[in-house]
């Protein structure tokens, strides 16, 4: 039975994040990572507090969580229902470990110390 | 008017601001009402006046007019749409989410791309059957001037594919992520556009060379679209009988005879009408209904008194302008108001005084090199284009944000510089870049029409605040462009206008909508006056008595300090005619 992974973002322009005045690097990351989990088999959902403010409201750990920490705290992961990461967007270690990606050939860590595949 | 003949279901009426596109899209509504047919108006132009034409408020819910049985309007106000759709995301989570967490979702929908796609989406539920549009036997639109409207009409084309190809919510979709299940609508939209049995687009143009080279232009973009089916309505032609006396008007008529002679080829074949220029404006039941017919001329008996007004030359407002020594002056206004000549006018004065000048544009649809047609000492001239800032906005993030990336992450990062607001994000980042030369030297910007120069305002006004908000809390000074844009010390804003009735009242509700944003309109230019002329044509002559009228009120309603530009006997084309243009 695949988890199902749930990402609180905060409010931002559209679903992706991938626009505004500045575009954000880690927003630029997490979305082609996601993508890759999706490719390989991983269940996601993605809520943007600026567009589905309700799926804040009717979560009950993602309420509280905004009252106690604010949306400043965002993105907020929750894996099966339940608390998983806050502050910070997963890398595909850690999305390939909740979805239970094992056939993994190349982890190409998106954003970490290799510039296109050259330096190691 | 051919264009009259058999319409199909739904009639666009496109063209550059000015052209009295509304006019004869009222005419059209009047016409079709009269002979029974159940017709709904539709304005989809930010600054619309199908209200003022009607004497009514109609606002964003369809109005019957009650003065014409069969017929009803509505007019697509983009930013009440926006509010529609803020309340409707925002408002089930007002008390339950903490109150800054809600105010943080309300910024963020408080965006140039909410504000498109929310009227966007308006538009296309009136493309489709629906127990609403089912009343009506035709409804006609009157779109915004032309470069909003090729984004309008190209949106639902760009988006169905989008939609089809079934990207997920990965793709930047805009506050429309999640609402994948209209794609069936855009659909429907994009085929009643494409379908020549269903919709008729009139393009609308003056007997002017650069307008309908525009009109030529916007012609086969929308045939590239997919609309071919098209008819060409030339307005506003000055008839011959009054080039028999008259200078001026022997000039005019002299000039518009070889514009239409001049036609560009890929207009030819259109079906074709003329409408000529009247005597009257254009606003009240009685002048629409006699719009498109024949009848000539007739002098009134009375000879009103002239009334006593002050006409001072743009070259004197420049006396101004020039002291300050440097600084941004912008002219804003309806399109086809002649902001592009008025701001090369006054740049082509200031560098005519040996003044440092960059003269640049933002308007999609400006040609400043046509109107220039000729170089100057310390004048620079440069373009902001949407296209081209857009994609080295997108080149710009790929190279910077994009190196970490496999194929696949490239190819996605793509799609999303795709959104709209890619778009906005762009230009209004090129638009900040000028306004800070303005420091050193003069800038002096044309900027796009009304409805397109509000949406850039808001971007920055979002900037502002967001910057703000970020420098608070570093304890920073900092200068944003929406507070270089408020201080009358460095920013200088000209409205120009006509003197008629219609474009004074958009001219006003322009400098009310500024004065919210916090931004005080230095000057008001009125452009292509004949009442600063010494005409004796009989039609023009009555254009001029009616034209003081408005001068007068803009002088005592308005703003103390104006200009008023005559009418020439040759287009302001060209350094020279651009520095008689100022002298008046």
């Amino acid at each position: 039975m695949t988890k199902t992974i749930q990402v609180f973002d905060p409010a931002m322009c559209c679903s992706s994040g991938v626009c505004g005045t500045e575009v954000d690097q880690q927003l630029v990351n997490f979305s082609a990572d996601l993508d890759w989990a999706k490719q390989n088999g991983a269940q996601i959902q993605r809520f943007n507090l600026a567009q589905q403010p309700m799926d804040f409201a009717n979560n009950k750990i993602v309420k509280d969580f905004l009252e106690r920490s604010g949306q400043e705290a965002l993105p907020l992961i929750l894996v099966d229902g339940e608390f998983a990461l806050a502050g910070r967007y997963p890398n595909r270690t850690e999305l390939s470990r909740w979805a239970g990606i094992v056939a993994v050939t190349e982890i190409a860590p998106a954003g970490g110390c290799c510039s296109g595949g050259k330096c190691c | 008017m051919q264009f009259l003949d058999q319409p199909p279901r739904f009639l666009f009426f496109t063209g550059k601001g000015g052209v009295g596109k509304t006019s004869i899209a009222c005419a059209t509504a009047i016409q079709l009402a009269a002979s029974g047919k159940r017709v709904l108006l539709v304005s989809t132009d930010p600054a619309s006046n199908v209200g003022q034409v009607f004497g009514i408020n109609i606002g964003n819910n369809i109005t019957a007019v009650p003065a014409v049985p069969n017929l009803a309007a509505l007019e697509i106000d983009p930013q009440a749409a926006a509010q529609v759709y803020r309340d409707r995301i925002v408002g089930p989570v007002r008390g339950v989410l903490p109150e800054d967490v809600v105010r943080g979702i309300e910024e963020q929908l408080s965006g140039a791309c909410t504000t498109e796609i929310a009227a966007f989406d308006e538009f296309t539920a009136l493309l489709i059957d629906s127990p609403v549009t089912d009343d009506y036997d035709h409804i006609i639109f009157d779109t915004a001037p032309t470069g909003h409207t090729i984004r309008l009409l190209q949106l639902p084309g760009a988006w169905s594919g989008f939609l089809e190809e079934g990207k997920g919510d990965a793709s930047c979709l805009g506050p429309l992520a999640g609402l994948e299940k209209q794609r069936e609508q855009y659909k429907a939209a994009v085929d009643a556009l494409a379908d020549g049995k269903r919709t008729r687009l009139i393009l609308v143009a003056r007997a002017q060379q650069s307008t309908l080279r525009e009109v030529a232009r916007t012609h086969e973009e929308l045939a590239g679209i997919g609309l071919k089916q098209q008819y060409l309505v030339i307005n506003g032609i000055l008839p011959k009988i009054e080039a028999e006396t008259d200078m001026l008007a022997a000039a005019i008529y002299k000039r518009e005879q070889a514009a239409l002679n001049a036609i560009p080829e890929v207009l030819k074949h259109l079906p074709q009408d003329l409408v000529a220029l009247k005597a009257f404006d254009l606003v009240g039941l009685d002048a629409l209904r006699q719009l498109l017919t024949d009848t000539p001329y007739q002098q009134h008996g009375t000879n009103e008194s002239a009334i006593e007004v002050d006409k001072p030359s743009l070259s004197q407002l420049v006396d101004s302008i020039a002291a300050d020594g440097h600084g941004l002056v912008m002219t804003m206004g309806k399109g086809g108001v002649g902001k592009t000549t008025v701001a090369a006018a006054v740049a082509v004065e200031l560098a005519h005084r040996g003044l440092d000048v960059h003269l640049t544009t933002s308007d999609p649809a400006a040609h400043l090199s046509d109107t220039l047609n000729g170089t100057l000492d310390n004048l620079t001239v440069s373009r902001i284009d949407p296209h081209e800032e857009t994609e080295r906005y997108r080149q710009h993030v790929l190279e910077t944000k994009g190196t970490t990336l496999d194929a696949h992450g490239r190819a996605l990062l793509e799609e999303d510089l795709r959104s709209p607001c890619t778009e906005e994000i762009a230009v209004f980042q090129a638009f900040s870049r000028i306004i800070r030369e303005a420091g050193k030297k003069f800038v002096v910007m044309d900027t796009a029409p009304t409805g397109h120069t509000l949406l850039l305002l808001d971007a920055t006004g979002a900037y502002h605040r967001e910057v703000a908000r970020q420098m608070d809390k570093a304890n920073l000074h900092f200068t944003t462009p929406m507070m270089q844009l408020q201080d009358p010390k460095q920013t200088k804003i000209l409205i120009v206008t006509l003197a008629e009735k219609t474009p004074v009242l958009e001219a006003a509700n322009l400098q009310a909508d500024l004065r919210r944003a916090g931004i005080e309109p230095w000057a008001w230019v009125i452009n292509n006056s004949v009442a600063a002329t010494t005409t004796t044509s009989a039609l023009l002559h009555q254009r001029a008595l009616n034209e003081l009228v408005e001068i007068n009120s803009v002088a005592e309603q308005y703003s103390k300090r104006y200009a008023v530009v005559p009418m020439l006997k040759d287009e302001p084309i060209g350094v020279q005619r651009l520095l008689d243009l100022a002298a008046g």
